[in-house]
């Protein structure tokens, strides 16, 4: 963004001052998820640099704190139950979240808009309503504090994710590839395979990515639903930050920082994969 | 058209071309809607169901209806006005004695603890000593406990037999029903709920409006820039909403504690003496920062999705017109600017107000939102219903917002990433 050859001095100096305003928002939006990567090398069970690693003495940094992590038989519980909830949760929504997902971008669907509105509304009622109101529910028909009844919940947690990127995905697919390959002499199978499957399926991994991440990432359903078995790394590190601060949950949230960041190269190369496919070309 | 009346179109096979259309399109909706059946029945059965159980469970009143019921049937015909007679006390007695052996009054001496103080131990200690109690029941209760000789008690009794209840409702709000049956204020040192609902929709509209001080100057940004930059910053947006809210939570921490990163900054700059340093954690500071942090994509991305359509040929057309920059900003770009403002606002707003777990590690005792209430009932004072009272209120406010967000620009327009 260039300033106009028109602007006056008073206008460059605003856009220089506009931008410094810039580059200071976003140093608050990601600065404090860089400031906690090093931090979880301190050798000193403080949440703050010492004068070692100021001095970048090699004494004040460790690893410790991440072999403390892989050595716990609680995190490495919490761990495994994290990506069971996650993944049996994430498995069930991108299901029952694709079928539904190709029947509301149907002409013909009847009471679309609301059908969607109830959909969607897992995302808007505030977790802890979700929670309370399942934990109610769970406990009458004996599913609380079990890992079928945490699935559900993150199931219903996860479902508007899939059904809104799917949804989208759909509504932008030219259903005239459809007929093209009819034309050409292909089976309803074949076209689903070879044609649907491929353009459809960037949307449908989107959602699934999103269903998975707000599992991992979720507290006040488990907190609630969980029995001691089912402690997931949310609720490890929930505990860990209310009762006893150790630097452990800075090694954790470092790898939850890369892990995410993973997760958004992912979501990227899939954006780009499905632009290519549609013949969209990447401005 | 006269042919066509005469001779309706027909298909290969006979059928009028009506018929045989309504029929295909009659198949094609039915086709959809048992696509999206499977979801929808698995959404009523786990998710609006448990709904629709905390609403009933927030009226719900079956304590004292059963566990009380020959005292309920008894109470039937009084005045209210004088004490009842014998027979509703030894109706009591009755069912007191019934409960005790089966060892369930807690949950009716809990309930009725919370409409007259006391009444938990009275019923408990009644209970007990029950088996020494010999009729005439209305003098032995009497002389057993004195509550039993107080008017309050039986009209308490008396109204409590209703199978179903305001006063949860009411205690949400701070209020209680009097003996007589008005609503009163309940004592001030009990008034804690209506405050904690000003506080959370206040706090929540200054994070909304944080949001969108910060947010609109990086949309506008984003949607200035050519594509390829554009892209590379908006990764940085994207980054914090994926990573983990307790990440983010625990960063600001680890930032803003007494002993954290700013204060050591601000100590050994000089700003400030390091025993005066500054508490912006566990208050009112630690929540608005945190929650203005997590929340602020939510902003971003509806305001940069309505700034991308907007075409910059506007603002040169209003600069050569002759309008300053400020004016043509204010006059022209602005207002079309309102959608995604309106977008994003709701949005963080309606977030905003039922966070929990951000207020709950950094909000100490000012910094308290209502849904920090909501858990407290359901885990530790075993409120359930009043937590379920409160939960209700909550959502009816935040399904007003999505109502009108739903007018406003459509759930369907709704974009992830």
């Amino acid at each position: 963004m260039a300033t106009p050859s028109y602007a006056t001095r008073g206008e460059r100096i605003w856009h220089y001052v506009f931008l410094g305003l810039c580059a200071l928002i976003f140093l608050f939006l990601v600065g404090p998820l860089l400031v906690i990567i090093p931090l979880s090398f301190n050798a000193q069970p403080y949440f703050t640099f010492s004068q070692e690693m100021l001095a970048l003495d090699p004494a004040g940094y460790s690893l410790r704190w991440y072999e403390d992590f892989f050595t716990s038989s609680a995190w490495l519980n919490a761990i495994k139950n994290s990506f069971i909830v996650g993944i049996a949760s994430t498995i069930l929504a991108t299901i029952l979240g694709t079928v539904a997902a190709l029947g509301l971008s149907s002409r013909h669907m009847p009471a679309r808009s609301a059908i969607m509105a109830l959909l969607i509304s897992p995302m808007i009622v505030p977790l802890i309503i979700s929670a309370a109101a399942m934990f109610f529910f769970f406990s009458k028909v004996n599913l609380a504090q079990t890992y079928l009844g945490v699935v559900l919940a993150h199931t219903v947690l996860g479902i508007p994710f899939v059904v809104i990127t799917v949804t989208a995905t759909l509504s932008s697919f030219d259903t005239t590839l459809i007929r093209a390959a009819h034309s050409l002499g292909a089976n309803p199978a074949r076209t689903f395979f070879k044609v649907v499957l491929p353009l459809v399926t960037p949307g449908v991994v989107s959602g699934a990515l999103f269903a998975f991440i707000t599992s991992f990432d979720e507290v006040v359903v488990v907190l609630f639903l969980a029995g001691p078995e089912q402690r997931t790394m949310p609720i490890q590190m929930w505990s860990g930050i209310r009762e006893q601060i150790s630097p452990t949950i800075l090694a954790v949230a470092t790898l939850l920082v890369l892990l995410s960041m993973l997760l958004l190269t992912t979501l990227e190369l899939l954006r780009r994969r499905s632009e290519r496919l549609r013949g969209v070309s990447p401005g | 058209m006269s042919e066509s009346s005469a001779i309706p179109l027909t298909t290969a096979d006979g059928i009028p071309l009506k018929t045989s259309l309504r029929r295909a399109v009659r198949r094609s909706r039915i086709r959809a809607f048992l696509l999206v059946s499977p979801l929808l029945l698995f959404l009523v059965v786990a998710f609006v169901m448990p709904i629709a159980d905390m609403l009933w469970r927030s009226v719900d009143n079956p304590e004292v209806s059963t566990q009380l019921s020959r005292t309920a049937a008894a109470l039937e015909g009084w005045d209210g006005e004088s004490l009842p007679g014998e027979e509703v006390f030894a109706a009591l007695a009755e069912d007191l004695r019934v409960g005790q052996e089966a060892r369930n009054l807690g949950l009716l001496s809990s309930r009725l603890n919370y409409e007259k103080s006391g009444m938990r131990s009275t019923i408990n200690r009644t209970a007990r000593g029950l088996r020494t109690l010999d009729p005439p029941y209305k003098e032995a209760l009497i002389a057993a406990n004195t509550t039993w000789g107080e008017r309050d008690t039986w009209q308490i009794l008396q109204r409590e037999t209703s199978p179903w209840t305001l006063s949860y409702y009411l205690a949400a709000v701070d209020r209680q029903l009097s003996p007589a049956g008005d609503i009163v204020k309940v004592p001030a040192h009990l008034e804690i709920h209506v405050s904690l609902f000003w506080r959370t929709l206040w706090m929540s509209l200054v994070i909304t409006a944080l949001t969108l001080l910060l947010g609109y100057p990086i949309a506008f940004l984003l949607a200035s820039l050519p594509l390829r930059y554009s892209n590379l910053l908006l990764i940085l947006v994207l980054l914090p909403f994926w990573t983990s809210l307790l990440v983010r939570t625990t960063t600001w921490i680890a930032i803003l504690q007494s002993q954290g990163i700013l204060n050591d900054l601000m100590v050994a700059l000089g700003v400030i003496a390091d025993d005066a340093r500054w508490q912006m954690i566990h208050n009112k500071t630690g929540t608005i920062v945190a929650m203005t942090h997590i929340l602020l994509p939510f902003m971003i991305l509806p305001l940069y999705s309505v700034m991308k359509t907007i075409s910059p040929s506007y603002m040169r057309a209003a600069r050569s017109l002759g309008g300053r920059p400020f004016l043509c900003f204010r006059r022209v770009y602005f207002p079309l600017t309102l959608p995604g403002i309106a977008a994003g606002g709701i949005l963080v707003f309606i977030l905003s107000i039922g966070y929990y777990i951000t207020p709950a590690l950094v909000g100490g005792q000012s910094g308290r939102f209502i849904t920090n209430t909501i858990a407290y009932h359901m885990q530790t004072s075993l409120n359930w219903g009043l937590a379920a009272a409160i939960a209700s209120i909550l959502l009816f406010v935040v399904v007003v917002c999505y109502l009108v967000f739903n007018r406003l620009i459509g759930v369907d327009k709704v974009k992830l990433g």
